[in-house]
């Protein structure tokens, strides 16, 4: 029997695609076929999701060709990212970065992060009152945090910040994207050979004081720039976007500031923008949620769905910013959860703090259903956001 | 009986949720950023809960309670 055929398509900002949502009423764990043909198993529940993402037997291995994610060029000799490993490397290389990003080593950052958005929103306020907020801030912030945390030296940050823009956005062709690859792989390549020769006060130096060697070093630095960079662009630009259109809720923000981080919470639940960034494929026979889903076929868990779990978060589809609901999946669960989100929850926190406060009559120049989104991501996110004060 | 927090270190995978639930009760270790315990035994009912959320919302279900 062909399974249904689901569209992952996103019609409505605020809502998971009416497919999934309709799944997850109605056969939680299902059999489907995307609109290209591929099959897959599609798990919408959060207890289910988190325990598929709980068990490495659904592999993030992308090397194996029937990995949903596979690509032609993960040969043999193919070195893996973080993000594309099972354990035991994935545990072993994981351990080795994660004392870079503990919630104590980054508050130390919450200073100069500040700094950094302070001088982006003095740019945007002295320049023309309107302008596209995914440039002038969604997109520098993450880019700027994560080259300092590198070691790339200021006079870089132009090039650095223009290659993983070109990176991020629609508007640039495959060629052009292929190149701000290849010349953001070349730099930090050429950057770790320097910090070899005159080693900083940055992570790449502390890799390799503590033994990484500078060939594996490159990929784990390119890894933690992409990983990073658009993601927290896209929920800044979706955060802005929201409270922009619900002034109710951005008005209760700005008049109480401690629910900030009760707000950055609640935005990313909401919008869940990795949604299918958790595809795994089954190395064995495996029983879940009573459905028995065998070796070889391809998963998915639908954080975003899972996300509006009404078991889970009582009036799911409410956006809630007194909710502090910290069990959502929009990091994902599991070894493989954000090795970022507390950079990311952060970076979100004080530019939502900051715009707020000065950028008082700051408003959408289009409405908000014409602003352009990523409907087809991998991540979900605003391609450009007119924003006038 | 009181209540008892056990932290399995081999299951941490350091996403730092508990720190965020509760400051007083977990830390993260800054060379392999693996869950320490500030303290194990919560004491009142405010205590119990945000021990009872950390392990809800840990990753690695590398928390659990002991009563
Ligand atoms: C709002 C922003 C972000 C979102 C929504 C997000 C989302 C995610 C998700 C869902 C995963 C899990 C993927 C999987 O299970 O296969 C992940 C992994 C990862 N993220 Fe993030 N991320 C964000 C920001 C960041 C930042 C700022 C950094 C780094 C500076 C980062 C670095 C990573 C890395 C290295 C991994 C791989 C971890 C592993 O495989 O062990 N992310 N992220
Ligand atoms: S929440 Fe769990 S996985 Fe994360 S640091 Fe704490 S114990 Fe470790």
């Amino acid at each position: 029997m062909t399974p249904p055929t689901i569209s992952f398509t996103r019609t409505d900002p605020y809502r998971p695609p009416a497919d999934h949502v309709r799944l997850q009423a109605e056969a939680p764990i299902s059999r489907v076929q995307r609109p290209d043909g591929r099959k897959l198993w599609v798990v919408t529940r959060h207890e289910d999701v988190r325990t598929m993402l709980m068990d490495t037997r659904f592999s993030s291995d992308r090397r194996d060709p029937r990995h949903p994610a596979h690509m032609a060029h993960m040969g043999p000799d193919y070195r893996p990212g973080l993000i594309e490993m099972d354990p035991p490397a994935h545990t072993a290389l994981r351990r080795s970065l994660i004392g870079e990003f503990t919630v104590s080593r980054l508050s130390a950052w919450r200073p100069r992060i500040q700094e950094m958005v302070d001088e982006a929103i003095d740019a945007m306020l002295a320049g023309p009152p309107e302008t596209d907020l995914v440039e002038a801030l969604s997109l520098p912030i993450p880019s700027m945090v994560i080259s300092e945390m590198l070691g790339v030296p200021y006079a870089d940050h132009d090039f650095f910040q223009r290659n993983s823009a070109d990176f991020s956005r629609i508007d640039t062709t495959p060629e052009q994207k292929g190149a701000a690859v290849a010349n953001l792989r070349n730099y930090i390549a050429d950057l770790v050979q320097q910090k070899v020769k005159e080693p900083g006060n940055d992570l790449l130096s502390r890799q390799l004081a503590a033994g990484v060697k500078p060939e594996d070093l490159g990929p784990i630095g390119f890894l933690l720039l992409i990983a990073g960079h658009e993601t927290t662009a896209n929920m800044i630009s979706l955060s802005i976007a929201t409270l922009l259109d619900k002034r109710e809720k951005l008005e209760a923000v700005r008049n109480d500031p401690a629910i900030t981080v009760g707000a950055v919470e609640e935005l990313l639940r909401y919008f869940t923008i990795a949604e299918v960034g958790h595809q795994r494929l089954a190395l064995a026979d495996i029983e879940l949620g009573g459905v028995l889903i065998k070796e070889g076929e391809t998963v998915f868990g639908l954080a975003n769905t899972a996300n509006r779990d009404a078991e889970v978060f009582p009036d799911p589809d409410d956006l809630d910013f007194t909710r502090l609901a910290r069990n959502h999946l929009a990091f994902g669960f599991g070894p493989h959860q954000c090795l970022g989100q507390n950079l990311a929850r952060l970076e979100l926190e004080i530019v939502l703090a900051t715009v707020l406060r000065r950028m008082p009559t700051l408003r959408l120049a289009v409405p908000f259903d014409e602003i352009s989104f990523k409907e087809n991501g991998p991540n979900y996110g605003v391609n450009k956001l007119e924003v006038a004060w | 009986m009181s209540t008892r927090i056990i932290a399995n270190r081999d299951r941490c995978v350091g996403a730092g949720q508990c720190v965020l639930v509760d400051p007083d009760a977990f830390d993260q270790d800054d060379s392999d950023g693996l869950v320490v315990l500030i303290h194990s035994e919560p004491h009142s009912d405010d205590e119990v809960a945000r021990a009872r959320e950390a392990v809800n919302v840990c990753p690695g279900r590398a928390l659990s309670l002991a009563e």
